[in-house]
C-alpha cells in the first residue's frame, strides 16, 4: 500500500515538473518552483497567518452550521411537519449553486468576517441538515419494533435507538460539511474581500509571483485535503 | 390457555388480507408452532399477538385478559435478531430491563446469568459485528429470557443461521426451555423444526391466512435428540404435515 | 406531490415578507416572478444563457468522456486504480475554486476556462462513482458471462456497463449539480461573461428583484438538471436492489 502511494506522489510531481518546463505558460510553474516558493512562505510567516485568518470564518461558519444544522435535521427527522416544510427547501439548495448568493451577501453584510462566515454557512448547511435528516430517518425498522415489543416509550425509542443510529449519518456530514466549508471560505475570499488565503492568492496572482500562487493553491487543497482524511479515519474508527 | 386469539383478521392497506378469522389456544407452559408456506400469515398473526401490528377484528387474550399492544408477560425474538450494533452484548441482553428503568448493577446482574445460559459466556463485551449469525441470536434469546416474561414468542429464528448450527439451536432451545416454564408461540416454514420443537403445531394456509389444522406430535421427549430425529412418532409427524401442506406449493 | 404543497407555503410566506419591507433586500415574490418574465426574453439574458449553458454543455461532455472511461480503466486495471485512486479522493472534496486563478492566469479569461472549472468540479465525482460502481458490479455475473463464452466487450456491453449504471448515474448527477456550481462559480470569478456577470450586475446596482429572478431561474436549471438525471436513476432502480 505504502509503494503504490509514494510511486503515486513521484508520478503526480514528476509530470507537474514536465508540464511546468513545457513552454506553454509562463503562468504555470513546475513542481520544484512551487515547492520552494511553499517554503519561502512558510519561513517569512505568510503562509502561517494567512491561515489564521482564514480558519476564522471557516470554522466558525462550520460550528455554527453544524449547531444549528444538526439540531434542525433531527428535527426534520422527527417531526413530519417540519419535514413537509423543510424537505422541498433543502433539496432545491443541495442542488443550487448557493456560491451566486455570495455577492449579495457583500452588499448586506459588508466585506468583514460576518459575510465570509455566512458564506460558509450557506454552503455547508444543506448537506449537514441532509444527513442528519437521513441519519434519523433511515433508523432500521427493526430495531423500532424491538424497542415497541419491550414497551419502550417514544422517548426511549429517540435517545435510545434513532439518535445513537443517526450518529454515524450526522458525523457523515459534518465531514462533508467541513469539505463544503472548505469551498466556501476560498469563493468568499477570492469573491468578497481578499483576506488570508484568497488574499494570497489573488496578490501573488497580481504581482505573477505564479509560484507562489500556485504554492499558496496547493496548500489549501493540500489542507483540505489532509484534514478530510483525518476525519475520514476518526468516522471509521467511531463507526465501524 | 394461557394465550387465546379469538376470531382474528388483518388485512392490510393495499388490501391483500392477510388472516381471516382465526382462532387459536395456547397451552401454558407448551410450545406451540406457526407453520405454513410463505404468505399464510404466520408472522402477521405472531406480530399481532405480540401487539406490534394492530388487528383489524377479533381479539387477543393473555391470561384471560385482552390485550392491544406490547406487555411485560410477552417477549419477542426476531428474525433478523435487531441487536443495537453500537451496544455489546451485555448492553444488548439488559436492553429490555434498560427501557423498564432497572437500575444498571440489578439488570447486568441478571443479564449476565441468561448470557451464561445461552452459551456465550465470555462474549459480554463483544459487539454484534464481531458475533456469528448464531451468536446474534442467542443474544437475542437471551435479551427475552432476561426481561421474565411468560411468553416468549419467536418469528422463524433460526432462518438466517445455517443448518448445522440451526440443529444446535434447536436442542439448545429444548434443554433451555426444560429448566424455565416459559410458553413459546413459535413461527418456521421448516417442518421437521417444527415437528421435533412443539408440542402443538398450528397449520395454517394461504390466502387468506387460516388455520386449517392442529396436530400434537407424538414425539417422546425424553429420547435423545438423535434419537427424536429417528423416532417413529416423529417421522409420522413430518409426513402428515407435509401431505397437508404440499398442495400450497 | 403532498411535499411541492409546502413551497407553494414558502412562495406564500415570501410575498407577505417582500410586501412588509422585512428586509432591502427581499422583494415580494410576485415583484420577482415579474422581472424573471421581464428579463427572460431580452437578448442580453439570452446571450448570457446561451454562454452558460455552452459552458455547462461542453465542461459535462468533457467530463463524461474522460470520466467514465477513467473510472472504468480505473476499476479494472488494479495499478492505474492504486495510482490515481488517491488522487481522486483528494479532489472529489477539494476547494476546486481555489484553482480557477490559476486557470485564469494559464488560459487567460474567458468562456475556455469556465469549460475548465466545470470538467473540474464534475470529473473527480464521476470517476469516482463510476469507478466504485465497476469495481462492485456482480462478480458473478461476469463469471456466468465468462462461462457463456462471452469476449472482453461484451463483457462490457452486455454486462459489467449495465451493472454499474445506477452507481454511474448517481456519480454523473452528482458531477451535473457540480457542474452548474462550477459554472457559476468560474463565471462569477471571470466576472465578465454569462450568467455570473449578470449576478455581479444585478448586485451592484441593487436590482433586487432581478437577482432573485435569476438566482430562481439559475436554482430551477439545477434542480431540473438534477430531477432529469433521478428520473433515469429511477428506472435502472428495478434492478439496483436486487443486485
Amino acid at each position: 500500500m505504502r509503494r503504490w502511494q509514494l510511486a503515486s506522489f513521484a508520478l503526480f510531481f514528476g509530470l507537474w515538473e514536465l508540464a511546468g518546463r513545457w513552454p506553454v505558460s509562463p503562468a504555470f510553474p513546475p513542481f520544484s518552483s512551487t515547492f520552494l516558493a511553499f517554503i519561502e512562505m512558510l519561513r517569512d510567516g505568510s503562509l502561517g497567518k494567512a491561515y489564521l485568518v482564514t480558519a476564522q470564518p471557516l470554522l466558525l461558519g462550520v460550528a455554527l452550521c453544524a449547531l444549528a444544522g444538526i439540531a434542525f435535521g433531527i428535527g426534520m427527522g422527527l417531526s413530519r411537519t417540519i419535514e413537509w416544510l423543510s424537505l422541498p427547501v433543502f433539496i432545491i439548495l443541495q442542488a443550487a449553486p448557493m456560491a451566486a448568493i455570495i455577492p449579495l451577501l457583500t452588499y448586506m453584510y459588508g466585506i468583514g468576517l460576518t459575510s465570509k462566515v455566512l458564506a460558509v454557512i450557506m454552503l455547508a448547511a444543506p448537506v449537514i441538515v441532509m444527513n442528519s435528516y437521513k441519519g434519523i430517518r433511515n433508523t432500521p425498522p427493526s430495531l423500532l419494533q424491538m424497542c415497541r415489543s419491550f414497551q419502550g416509550t417514544r422517548v426511549q425509542e429517540v435517545v435510545k435507538i434513532v439518535l445513537p443510529h443517526a450518529a454515524a449519518l450526522i458525523f457523515t456530514g459534518l465531514r462533508l460539511g467541513l469539505a463544503m466549508g472548505f469551498i466556501g471560505i476560498v469563493i468568499a475570499e477570492l469573491l468578497i474581500t481578499p483576506t488570508g488565503i484568497g488574499d494570497l492568492i489573488s496578490y501573488h496572482g497580481s504581482t505573477a509571483d505564479y509560484p507562489k500562487m500556485f504554492a499558496t493553491i496547493a496548500s489549501i487543497v493540500a489542507v483540505a485535503a489532509i484534514s478530510l482524511h483525518l476525519l475520514q479515519r476518526l468516522e471509521q474508527r467511531l463507526f465501524p | 390457555m394461557i394465550v387465546e386469539v379469538k376470531g382474528i383478521g388483518k388485512t392490510y392497506d393495499n388490501g391483500v388480507e392477510a388472516l381471516r378469522d382465526v382462532n387459536l389456544a395456547f397451552p401454558q407452559g407448551q410450545l406451540t408452532t406457526l407453520l405454513g408456506p410463505s404468505g399464510c400469515g404466520k408472522t402477521t398473526l405472531l406480530k399481532i399477538i405480540a401487539g406490534l401490528i394492530p388487528r383489524n377484528a377479533g381479539e387477543v387474550l393473555v391470561k384471560g385478559k385482552p390485550v392491544d399492544g406490547p406487555g411485560p408477560e410477552r417477549a419477542f425474538v426476531f428474525q433478523d435478531f435487531a441487536l443495537l450494533p453500537w451496544a455489546d452484548v451485555l448492553r444488548n441482553v439488559a436492553f429490555g430491563l434498560e427501557l423498564r428503568g432497572v437500575e444498571r448493577k440489578e439488570r447486568e446482574e441478571t443479564a449476565r446469568r441468561y448470557i451464561a445460559e445461552v452459551g456465550l459466556k465470555g462474549f459480554e463485551h463483544r459487539h454484534p459485528n464481531q458475533l456469528s449469525g448464531g451468536m446474534r441470536q442467542r443474544v437475542g434469546l437471551a435479551r427475552a429470557l432476561t426481561v421474565n416474561a411468560d411468553i416468549i414468542l419467536m418469528d422463524e429464528p433460526f432462518s438466517s443461521v445455517d443448518e448445522q448450527t440451526r440443529r444446535k439451536f434447536q436442542e439448545d432451545l429444548l434443554d433451555l426451555l426444560r429448566h424455565h416454564q416459559k410458553t413459546v408461540i413459535f413461527v418456521t416454514h421448516s417442518i421437521e423444526e417444527a415437528a421435533y420443537l412443539s408440542d402443538q403445531i398450528a397449520l395454517l394456509s394461504p390466502r387468506p391466512g387460516r388455520v386449517s389444522k392442529v396436530i400434537n406430535p407424538n414425539v417422546d421427549r425424553m429420547k435423545t435428540p438423535d434419537e427424536i430425529r429417528r423416532d417413529r412418532g416423529y417421522l409420522d409427524t413430518v409426513d402428515e404435515i407435509w401431505g397437508m401442506l404440499r398442495q400450497y406449493v | 406531490m403532498k411535499m411541492v404543497l409546502s413551497l407553494v407555503v414558502w412562495a406564500v410566506l415570501w410575498e407577505i415578507a417582500g410586501r412588509l419591507k422585512i428586509s432591502t433586500i427581499v422583494p415580494p415574490f410576485s415583484a420577482v416572478i415579474e422581472a424573471a418574465s421581464e428579463i427572460a426574453p431580452t437578448e442580453k439574458f439570452g446571450k448570457a444563457a446561451i454562454i452558460t449553458l455552452r459552458s455547462f454543455g461542453l465542461g459535462m461532455l468533457l467530463a463524461l468522456v474522460i470520466g467514465i472511461p477513467l473510472g472504468i480503466v480505473m476499476a479494472r486495471v488494479k495499478g492505474v486504480g492504486r495510482l490515481l485512486g488517491m488522487w481522486v479522493n483528494i479532489f472529489v472534496s477539494a476547494p476546486i475554486s481555489a484553482l480557477v486563478p490559476i486557470l485564469m492566469a494559464v488560459i487567460g479569461i474567458g468562456e475556455t476556462t469556465v469549460v475548465v472549472t466545470v470538467f473540474l468540479f464534475a470529473v473527480f465525482v464521476i470517476t469516482l462513482d463510476t469507478q466504485v460502481g465497476i469495481t462492485h458490479a456482480d462478480r458473478s455475473l461476469v463469471e456466468m458471462g465468462r462461462s457463456f463464452g462471452a469476449t472482453r466487450s461484451q463483457l462490457y456491453s452486455k454486462i459489467l456497463l449495465w451493472s454499474a449504471l445506477p452507481e454511474i448515474l448517481a456519480g454523473v448527477r452528482l458531477g451535473a449539480i457540480r457542474g452548474v456550481k462550477g459554472v457559476v462559480i468560474g463565471q462569477l470569478l471571470v466576472a465578465i461573461i454569462g450568467v455570473g456577470e449578470l449576478f455581479e450586475v444585478y448586485s451592484n446596482n441593487f436590482l433586487m428583484e432581478e437577482f432573485w429572478a435569476l438566482v430562481t431561474i439559475v436554482f430551477l436549471f439545477a434542480f431540473a438538471v438534477s430531477e432529469a438525471i433521478a428520473y433515469l436513476e429511477r428506472r435502472v432502480e428495478y434492478y439496483a436492489a436486487s443486485r
